[in-house]
């Protein structure tokens, strides 16, 4: 009775040999699982940051005496501002058009006369607005230097400057407001994705390419087996990059681990799964190789980017593209990752991200099976 | 001119062999048209309805004034009221809010008598330039709320404010950065792909030793295989920047001129990238793997996203190295500035410079890497 079990356990042995030997003999499947993941994280850790640093201000003073001394002084002692001093608007302008100055302060020459008079003295604020999102974050320090000059000047005549509402806030997570430990989590996801889906993407295209697949058949491998295969390796190549990189986001890049490694891996081994499932689904679909590598571009690298909210925030695209975003299977995982690396184990967010995972992990085999039967016949 | 017809008969069996497969011909066309609109519409820093939960034991009606700015805004979008602050807490635990707002009980009291009143906020830190984006929207809500309570019970007003004027784009609609970015981005991806395979694929087929014993010399093989590459990357283009002046309605204020020879550069340089590492690859799965090396780092480090000018030195030296950083200067420049070609010289010889070295490159190694 159990001779059938034995003999699909030795047939998958085999299968599993020839994988592996496969994967030995070209050395491009070792350098997408151990190398592209080192180097895509290196690259990305460091060049991925949304934290704008030496903001080139220019403060235009018309006339320089005590008052605009001392507000252009507030932005001077500012760690995000690289300041440059002008008399006239124009040349500061000039500078803004060619970009030489990320924004400019314009403090004209009745400013001093205004501040005495009844009603506010307007300070002019000039960003370039192309890239809107460092236009804004660059706003956002402008309006905390006069936020706290305010407060400086209130004092100095005498009377406290009492903002009605005084706004206690924090940030959670992340006090420090460093968007490297939000990006570098989600860089994981993007490489596993990435990697998993190339490493697997092309092996049954090619397979059916050079006519080894009808080979294949002919032998008493039953096609789960060869399924499994073809995961077996690839899952456990696919598994130490992703300790690699999870190494690197530790201890190079020092993003905090509040979560559990326990967790962590069961969430990657997971993710894993269903992204070594997505490229042999696109491998068994497309049948050539130029199609499954099209494939395999354009449904894992840009969607992952781009929709899995590892930078863009999902909540905020409309409800149509919301709905696609639950197809990226990156979407989960960076949402995973991101709770279990700043804020930790909370299985609210973990548990319905785990089970989409695994619910997608179920679906991508049943086509597979579907698809890998239909050929047979 | 037998040059020229033995050249114009390879350019026609390139096309063939890219466009006979009604797969690979979809691959070419549907998915550019697809990414467009959904990363158009996904690809966003703006915030609509970030989900608000409060906690408000006040019972006065400036709390309540404050709270209806905060709802009336479109960026925010309040999920409840919850009864104590443990349960905001929660909310924020579990990513159900991304900003929690937490009133003291004696809020409007103390305003309506001149005094000031502490409002807490806490933000969802997980995706931090969500929560400073949101915090920046609370804080002008805010600004506008204090000078008006200041102005009804006769606070001081404020001695100086901020008049913020945003060239280009007066409304910071981040779509107008990405869209534009997009154009640069798709063709990127298609015209790689194409080329990076096009070699590969003839040597793990065989075909590649026939092409070289014909008449044909080196550089019409290269010449032949580029213009497929040119010619879809310069249809796809069109048809991208139409979708996005007719229907995301970015402003196209330069000059096409400027803007079409940009993007021819652009692409001749990413024929010559794919080229190369066609040349360079035995099979097709190591010519895919090359075209991702070069692809990922590519988008990566070009400004798509996340601006050059905050990575580290080193690594804004290698972006000198990505024609898609010259490429969306230019798109972005054109579309929102209305650049002319003038000012983007600096950005037109990169993308030369790259494309005839790589060219040369890939012409050597076609010749060179024999098996």
């Amino acid at each position: 009775m159990n001779l059938p079990g034995r003999d699909s356990r030795r047939r998958l042995h085999g299968m599993v040999r020839k994988e592996w030997l496969q994967i030995l003999r070209d050395p491009s499947s070792i350098a997408i699982a151990f190398v592209l993941p080192v180097v895509l994280l290196f690259l990305f850790g460091y060049g991925v940051s949304l934290d704008a640093k030496d903001i080139r201000l220019g403060l235009v003073i018309e006339h320089m005496d005590d008052q605009s001394r001392d507000l252009a002084g507030a932005f001077v002692r500012s760690r995000f501002f690289q300041p440059h001093y002008y008399r006239d608007i124009q040349p500061a302008q000039q500078a803004l058009t060619e970009r030489r100055l990320d924004g400019i302060i314009w403090l004209r020459n009745n400013f001093s006369r205004r501040l005495q008079q009844p009603g506010p003295a307007p300070i002019g604020v000039l960003v370039n607005g192309i890239d809107a999102n460092q236009a804004r974050i660059t706003g956002g320090y402008i309006q905390g230097v006069w936020f706290g000059w305010l407060e400086k000047y209130a004092r100095a005549q005498g009377h406290k400057l009492d903002a009605p509402v005084q706004l206690e806030q924090r940030v959670w997570f992340n006090p420090a407001v460093n968007s490297r430990y939000f990006l570098v989590p989600g860089l994981i996801a993007i490489i596993m994705t990435l990697i998993g889906s190339l490493l697997t993407s092309m092996v049954i295209a090619r397979e059916w390419e050079r006519g080894t697949m009808e080979a294949m058949m002919a032998t008493p491998l039953r096609i789960p087996e060869v399924l499994a295969g073809k995961l077996i390796p690839y899952f456990v190549l696919g598994m130490f990059g992703m300790l690699l990189t999870v190494a690197l986001a530790l201890w190079l890049f020092q993003v905090p681990l509040h979560g559990s490694f326990a967790t962590l891996f069961l969430a990657s081994a997971l993710f894993m799964l269903v992204a070594l499932a997505m490229g042999l689904l696109i491998s068994i679909v497309a049948k050539n190789q130029f199609v499954a590598g099209q494939i395999a571009i354009i449904v894992t690298f840009l969607p992952a980017f781009i929709l899995s909210g590892f930078i863009f925030d999902i909540g905020s695209m409309p409800a149509p593209i919301q709905v696609i975003t639950y197809l990226v299977p990156a979407r989960y995982f960076v949402a995973i990752a991101q709770t279990l690396f700043l804020a930790g184990d909370i299985w609210p967010v973990i548990l319905p991200n785990l089970g989409a995972m695994a619910l997608m992990l179920l679906i991508f085999m049943a086509i597979i099976r579907r698809k890998a039967n239909k050929r047979i016949a | 001119m037998n040059a020229l017809l033995q050249l114009l008969a390879l350019i026609r069996k390139e096309f063939l062999a890219l466009l006979r497969d009604p797969r690979s011909r979809f691959v070419l066309i549907g998915p550019p048209i697809i990414q467009l609109l959904v990363f158009g519409y996904g690809a966003t820093f703006d915030l609509n309805d970030v989900p608000v939960a409060v906690y408000n034991p006040d019972r006065g009606a400036l709390s309540r004034q404050l709270l209806a700015r905060v709802e009336g805004s479109p960026a925010f979008h309040l999920i409840g009221e919850v009864e104590s602050e443990g349960h905001l807490r929660r909310l924020v635990d579990e990513r159900k809010a991304m900003l929690a707002l937490s009133f003291r009980s004696d809020f409007s009291r103390n305003l309506e008598q001149g005094r000031s009143a502490p409002l807490q906020a806490i933000l969802d830190g997980r995706n931090s330039n969500s929560a400073l984006i949101a915090l920046g929207y609370l804080r002008n809500i805010l600004i506008e709320f204090d000078q008006e309570v200041a102005a009804r019970h006769n606070g001081p007003p404020l001695p100086a404010v901020l008049k913020v004027r945003a060239w280009h784009n007066a409304n910071l609609a981040s779509r107008w950065f990405i869209v534009p970015g997009i154009v640069g981005l798709l063709l990127l991806v298609v015209t790689l792909v194409v080329t990076a395979l096009s070699i590969a694929r003839e040597r793990e087929a065989g075909t590649f030793d026939q092409l070289l014993v014909t008449p044909l010399n080196p550089w019409q093989i290269l010449v032949g295989k580029s213009v497929p590459g040119l010619l879809i990357g310069l249809l796809e283009a069109t048809f991208i920047i139409a979708v996005a002046v007719l229907w995301f309605e970015v402003p196209l204020r330069g000059s096409l001129g400027a803007l079409y020879f940009g993007l021819l550069l652009f692409l001749l340089s990413i024929v010559g990238v794919g080229l190369m590492i066609s040349a360079i690859s035995v099979t097709q799965q190591q010519a895919l793997l090359g075209a991702f090396l070069f692809l990922i780092p590519a988008v990566i480090l070009s400004g798509f996203a996340t601006p050059i000018a905050n990575m580290p030195e080193v690594v804004q030296w290698l972006s000198y190295l990505d024609p898609l950083r010259y490429a969306l200067v230019i798109v972005r420049s054109v579309f929102l500035e209305g650049a002319d070609a003038s000012l983007l010289l600096h950005q037109y010889w990169p993308m030369a410079l790259i494309g005839g070295i790589s060219l040369l490159a890939a012409d050597w190694l076609a010749r060179h890497r024999m098996y």
